[in-house]
């Protein structure tokens, strides 16, 4: 834990020299309402030019690429987290309307390929899956971010309490591991086509983005509200 | 891999006792304790614990609890329970057990520690007919009577399967079963 300061992104820092160093952290940015062509600016800059909170930004880059990174309660509460709901939200959206589709349809041309019966199973546990998830993002968006919301702009909402929320708040990676080990694993040879390949790091990504999805609700979003709650109760 | 274990246990002091005892132990994480049953069962889909470490008076029919989700269930035990309340427990923990009693009854239950030993990665016969009956949509005891095993064999054997196949959802290895011809069309549905 004791070198992550120095090694924790700063604002000085030239916005293209991150993305060059964690090429990964580029599906972040749209979702961070930040767009290409930031030329050679600062990231501090680039922030302030879209309108997005320099702190946040990089509580959130900081989180994404250090794996064993977990931002203290003080250095949550002393960032400005307005833009949390927002962009939770948007990741909900690009999951579900940009990645599950595009996995979707690779899987669609994989399962062309197999006899009949299997193919059907195969795509049908894609298309479980696929529910779970947007099941899942539904009741957060229904339940649990109207509450956040009312408490930031200091309302005394007592529909919902954040302790519900880790106690439901279920694994959407695991299906997706078992979908990768069955993609490359256990497929049969005759399927082995550009699809196999292209969706195999299709789903690794989306697994390593949900991981940090599910890791910034839990251990960012939670200690907030936690917070927000007590605050706004007493 | 962790064993992932949830303490269900309304006592504060109790539940502290065993978070320092287990506290350092590179086998078990120790999840967010459950200090009531009351969320139990949607706590168990979410946080899918290997072992859970419960108080027995919390609940009448610990069974129910495992689903289909291979889960190893061991009783905590501080005062005279009944032997037919046990049964339904594959272990029991005293509370006046001393720590390296109970650490050891926890490794015992946890079978994923066994397999780590062996050398084969291909499903065992046995395994491999508990797979069948899993993508047949059976229940853990369903599987048990069928092959006349007890329900903690089972849940071993489903242990070895997802450490062998990397697949830990039900509707996975139906998958699986199927691409390996394990199981022909018509026996699905």
């Amino acid at each position: 834990m004791k070198d992550f300061k120095s090694r924790l992104f700063s604002s000085e820092a030239r916005l293209s020299d991150l993305i060059t160093a964690y090429p990964s952290l580029l599906s972040l940015l749209t979702r961070l309402d930040i767009s290409l062509g930031f030329g050679d600016r600062s990231i501090a800059d680039v922030c302030e030019a879209s309108g997005v909170d320099t702190g946040f930004f990089l509580l959130i880059c900081n989180v994404y690429t250090f794996n064993n990174y977990i931002p203290s309660t003080a250095a949550i509460l002393g960032t400005d987290m307005t833009g949390l709901v927002p962009y939770l939200e948007k990741s909900h959206r690009y999951y579900v309307d940009k990645r599950l589709p595009h996995i979707e349809r690779h899987l669609d041309a994989i399962a062309q390929k197999l006899s009949g019966r299997i193919g059907q199973v195969f795509i049908s546990f894609f298309k479980e899956y696929k529910k779970e998830v947007e099941a899942h993002f539904a009741h957060e968006e229904r339940d649990v971010f109207p509450h956040i919301r009312a408490l930031m702009t200091g309302e005394r909402d007592k529909t919902y309490s954040i302790g519900e929320f880790l106690h439901t708040h279920s694994d959407i990676e695991g299906k997706l591991d078992d979908l990768l080990n069955i993609v490359f694993k256990y497929l049969p040879p005759q399927v082995d086509d550009d699809n196999v390949l292209d969706v195999v790091y299709d789903i690794l990504r989306l697994s390593e983005d949900l991981k940090k999805h599910t890791f910034i609700e839990e251990k960012i979003m939670v200690p907030l509200v936690k917070h927000l709650e007590k605050a706004v109760l007493s | 891999m962790k064993q992932r274990l949830l303490i269900v246990e309304p006592s504060e002091l109790i539940i502290e006792g065993l978070k320092s005892i287990l506290d350092g132990q590179i086998r078990f994480k120790v999840l967010e304790p459950e200090m009531s049953a009351d969320h139990l069962e949607e706590r168990l889909l979410a946080a899918h614990p290997d072992i859970v470490l419960m108080n027995p008076t919390l609940v009448d029919n610990p069974t129910r609890l495992r689903g289909d989700q291979p889960l190893a269930l061991v009783a905590l035990v501080y005062q005279y329970v009944e032997r037919d309340v046990l049964k339904n427990y594959d272990a029991v923990v005293d509370i006046r057990d001393s720590r390296a009693v109970i650490l050891e009854t926890l490794a015992q239950v946890s079978p994923g520690e066994v397999d780590a030993s062996k050398s084969s990665y291909e499903l065992t016969k046995r395994e491999t007919a508990v797979l069948v009956q899993l993508a047949q949509g059976k229940t853990n005891k369903e599987i048990a009577d069928a092959l006349n095993v007890s329900v903690h064999t089972v849940i071993s054997h489903r242990k070895n399967i997802t450490h062998k196949t990397g697949i830990k959802s039900v509707a996975g290895l139906t998958v699986y079963a199927m691409l390996n011809n394990l199981i022909d069309e018509s026996s699905l549905l």
